[in-house]
């Protein structure tokens, strides 16, 4: 991984696993993930949610789609499974900096803006920006 | 562990509530709360648990109310729409 890669934006194919396996993720590992995530999110000028609980479910949900696909998507949309096809919704989505623009939060809400960090605008569930897929 | 599909029972069952969401994400789990927290009956299903043909047409229910097949999404009576985690409007459509 590069300084400006995304933590989430490798793939990791030993992670999957069968698809009836339920899935569980220890929590040192969302723990160490939510770590990479602050630090990396603070290096790029980006912030994490800065509500703990909210953000460790959120890079719980990442850690589980890891499993499930390779790739972390998006935990609050539908994935193909293919990660061509999903490839605008994995963490950092494409859709991260018009929505924190004009959301103050980016879709799921692990990204938010300065004035939602600074505790001066809350933020809400948003409308998808994403494309409607055909079929 | 997180079923696919099922049933919650609540006091509020003049509508024929349908919850749809996605086990990983965290605004479905709020509007989930806020709908047991309320009392509501409701079905759910977790459309990321299910699989081939049972998916697809979860898939295609939800289209006919959201293009974008975004979660959550509550259908009441087949009838009218909740997009996202909107309290206030899942009051004012399930009469709370």
């Amino acid at each position: 991984m590069t300084d400006t890669q995304h933590p989430a934006d490798t793939q990791h194919p030993a992670d999957k696993r069968h698809p009836d396996e339920e899935i569980v993720i220890p929590p040192e590992k969302v723990d160490k993930l939510y770590e990479i995530l602050k630090q990396w999110a603070k290096s790029t000028g980006y912030n994490l949610n800065p509500d703990e609980q909210f953000t460790r479910e959120l890079v719980e949900g990442l850690l589980i789609n890891r499993r499930r696909y390779g790739y972390q998507a998006c935990p609050c949309r539908l994935a193909a499974g293919d990660k061509q096809r999903d490839k605008d919704i994995i963490c950092p989505c494409d859709y991260r900096d018009p929505d924190l623009e004009e959301w103050g939060a980016c879709y799921c809400a692990l990204y938010v803006s300065d004035e939602v960090a600074r505790g001066e605008r809350e933020i809400q569930s948003i409308p998808e920006r994403r494309p409607a897929k055909p079929g | 562990m997180l079923q696919s599909k099922g049933s919650i029972a609540g006091s509020h069952n003049e509508h024929q509530t349908v919850f749809y969401g996605l086990s990983t994400c965290i605004w479905c789990r709020r509007t989930r709360q806020f709908l047991e927290d309320q009392g509501v009956a409701f079905d759910y299903v977790y459309v990321d648990l299910l699989k081939g043909q049972e998916r697809e047409e979860a898939v295609k229910k939800i289209r006919r109310w959201n293009s974008a097949v975004s979660f959550p999404t509550v259908v009441v009576d087949d009838k009218q729409c909740v997009i996202g985690y909107k309290t206030d409007k899942l009051k004012e459509v399930l009469g709370l």
